[in-house]
């Protein structure tokens, strides 16, 4: 098996987890911290093949991998705000139990 | 290759790592001189640690107008043995209802972020553990580990003084974390580099007799002061030492600790200090050059012990000085001062870059700081009055 | 495939599963902190200093941070008795799993060559001089999103104040 299989291999698991986290658990950070693992697993993928790939001078994979840790960081930002503000509607963070539209 | 008395003296710790590392078999070699570097860091670091807890008590009494530690040995000098023995033989209780694994685990995450930072401090001329490229970024990327480590000890205790210390803590740290990477930026932007090493060999060059560093420039200065702010802030001393104000939440985040574990926090939070120090000296204060040419011939590292024994007897005066500030005053000052300020100051480093070398160029960047530092210190005071207050006695 | 890779790999796996799986919120933050701190030692490992060092200290330092904040101000101390899990996670672990399967699948069919390639470290100074000609446009979209999403962040946290008393 050759690094970069290992690599991706390790990515495909990461991105697996993340969203059986983000599928199956109830609480609404949880599932938020589930997508950036997902969005991890893209960048490992990035940076392995940016090493491995043919032309690793181009740095394309690096600028993938930066901005989407800047993306990543609004996500989170956002996502963690808009959990806020629906506790203090819903007065909690369950996802099965916001189920009204009413606030 | 032969050098002379003063660059022996100066290489001394080099030359003598490398001769014991090459009697041992090739394989072994650069793991050993690693590990030769780390201990003699962890060893020169808490060596510093029990001078200064001495040297800070000792000046606190002078300041506060009583004696301070006297008793064991010299003056009182060998008080951080008495310590270590007593902190070491202490009953390390832990809360019956606190998460042990998480409440172990925050003081020996502390230490080792404290110790990883300084990893990439430059002590002395070739004298660093590793060049990176990135070092400092490396830096504040391990700095920002003590805040988990604070937020696990708050949290873990299950008590309701320490969590509200260790969130007061994260606020503040995260709060003056922003201005301290920006007042560090000024330096990066003139020097093109984030290796700490190449900004040192930039500032150790001499005009005449004086030396090259970045303090000796408008933005250079304003960004020392308020990296030196923010630093304060960072560590959590005094005036900015609210996550422990003993006189609201006790002693913040690790009241639950005892023994061996409230000793690691406190050496934790002291090696914070010098780590920060060690960094406003590598960028702003040439490092370990020496401050003029002709006393280029006192070894390098010395020069950088000088200076951090510098910044921290006024880290003491400070303490010994200002009253501790509320938690509003804390923020504003952050958000409202600090922040607009090093982001002048970035515009300022510009401006005095494509500027003509000349007084007009002092002049203008002066102009341009000073400005912006006496109308947002009105617009935080407005509103409010200072007078001189009587306080009355009970007599 | 080297030992460190191996011992990496499984740092982050485990930190990530963990993360997924533990009962009480904290734990899972801080589980995943570990996660973090592993990819991180892997983009070092892969030669990609700066993407490393970024990781800790956007993912650590920040939004493992800001998570645990948003729990300890919507959660109460003892972790409710119900199950973690919502109704239907037999369905979201067959879709995980079967996304798993697919992409493992593809990945071992495609057949990378393991040629030997000499080590690459992506230095601070091309980055800087990449992100300040050839991708100063998304760099500016970058900084409009994050002042944005500050501002959003800000808007959503902040108390709504009552219109009527």
């Amino acid at each position: 098996m050759s690094p970069l299989t290992g690599y991706l291999l390790l990515s495909a698991l990461i991105f697996s987890v993340g969203l059986a986290g983000a599928l199956t658990r109830r609480s609404a950070i949880l599932v938020l911290i589930g997508i950036e693992l997902m969005l991890n697993a893209a960048n490992l993928n990035f940076i392995a093949f940016w090493r491995y790939g043919p032309n690793p001078q181009a740095l394309t994979g690096i600028m993938f991998a930066i901005f989407s840790i800047g993306i990543a960081a609004a996500e989170a930002a956002v996502g963690l705000g808009i959990i806020l503000a629906a506790y203090r509607h819903s007065k909690t963070t369950e996802l099965d139990q916001m189920n009204s539209m009413k606030g | 290759m032969t050098m002379s008395p003063i660059q022996q003296a100066d290489q001394f710790f080099v030359t003598s790592q490398h001769r014991f590392v090459s009697y041992l078999p090739a394989e072994f070699q650069s793991l050993t001189s690693a590990i030769l570097s780390v201990i003699a860091i962890v060893l020169v670091f808490a060596l510093l640690f029990a001078i200064t807890t001495v040297l800070e008590r000792k000046g606190l009494g002078r300041i506060q107008n009583r004696y301070g530690p006297n008793r064991v040995g010299p003056a009182g000098f060998f008080q951080p043995l008495a310590d270590g023995v007593k902190s070491l033989t202490k009953e390390d209780l832990v809360p019956r209802t606190a998460d042990q694994m998480v409440h172990f685990l925050a003081p020996v995450l502390l230490v080792t972020a404290a110790f990883l930072a300084y990893a990439v401090l430059p002590v002395g001329r070739n004298m660093v553990l590793v060049n990176l490229n990135a070092g400092i970024l490396y830096f504040f990327a391990v700095g920002s580990l003590v805040e988990l480590a604070v937020f696990m000890a708050g949290w873990s205790s299950r008590n309701k003084y320490s969590l509200l210390g260790g969130m007061r803590a994260i606020a503040q740290m995260i709060s003056y974390e922003v201005p301290l990477v920006l007042a560090s930026v000024v330096v990066i932007m003139a020097a093109g580099s984030l290796s700490t090493v190449s900004i040192v060999d930039m500032q150790a060059s001499y005009t005449g007799i004086w030396p090259h560093w970045f303090v000796f420039t408008p933005w250079g200065f304003a960004g020392f002061i308020l990296f030196m702010i923010a630093a304060t802030a960072e560590s959590n001393r005094s005036p900015f030492d609210l996550p422990e104000g003993e006189s609201e939440i006790i002693a913040g985040y690790y009241i639950e600790y005892s023994g061996f574990k409230f000793a690691l926090f406190f050496l934790g939070e002291y090696l914070g200090m010098f780590a920060t120090s060690g960094l406003a000296i590598t960028l702003f204060l040439g490092g370990w050059a020496a401050p003029f040419s002709f006393l280029t011939w006192i070894p390098s590292y010395l020069w950088f012990f000088a200076k951090l024994l510098l910044l921290i007897v006024i880290f003491i005066w400070i303490r010994g000085t200002l009253p501790r500030l509320r938690m509003d005053q804390l923020m504003s000052f952050a958000w409202q001062f600090m922040l607009p300020m090093t982001l002048f100051n970035l515009f300022v480093a510009g401006v005095w870059h494509f500027m003509p070398s000349g007084i007009v160029r002092w002049l203008v960047c002066i102009a341009l700081l000073v400005a912006p530092a006496i109308l947002l210190s009105r617009s935080l005071k407005q509103g409010k009055k200072f007078a001189v207050r009587h306080y009355r006695f009970a007599e | 495939m080297t030992v460190t890779f191996l011992i990496l790999a499984a740092l982050t796996l485990a930190g990530t599963v963990a993360a997924m799986a533990m009962r009480n919120l904290i734990h899972c933050v801080l589980a995943l902190t570990l996660g973090f701190a592993g990819l991180a030692a892997l983009y070092l490992l892969l030669g990609a200093q700066f993407v490393g060092f970024t990781q800790i200290l956007v993912y650590v330092g920040a939004v493992a941070i800001l998570a645990v904040f948003v729990i300890m101000m919507t959660q109460s101390a003892i972790p409710a008795m119900q199950s973690i899990f919502s109704s239907f996670w037999v369905a979201g672990s067959v879709v995980a799993a079967a996304v798993f399967a697919v992409l493992a699948w593809a990945i071992c069919r495609s057949g990378f060559a393991s040629q030997v390639l000499p080590p690459v470290e992506a230095a601070v100074h091309p980055i800087g001089d990449a992100l300040m000609h050839g991708y100063v446009l998304p760099l500016e979209i970058m900084g409009l999103l994050l002042t944005a999403a500050m501002i959003g962040a800000v808007v959503l946290a902040m108390h709504e104040k009552r219109r009527t008393p």
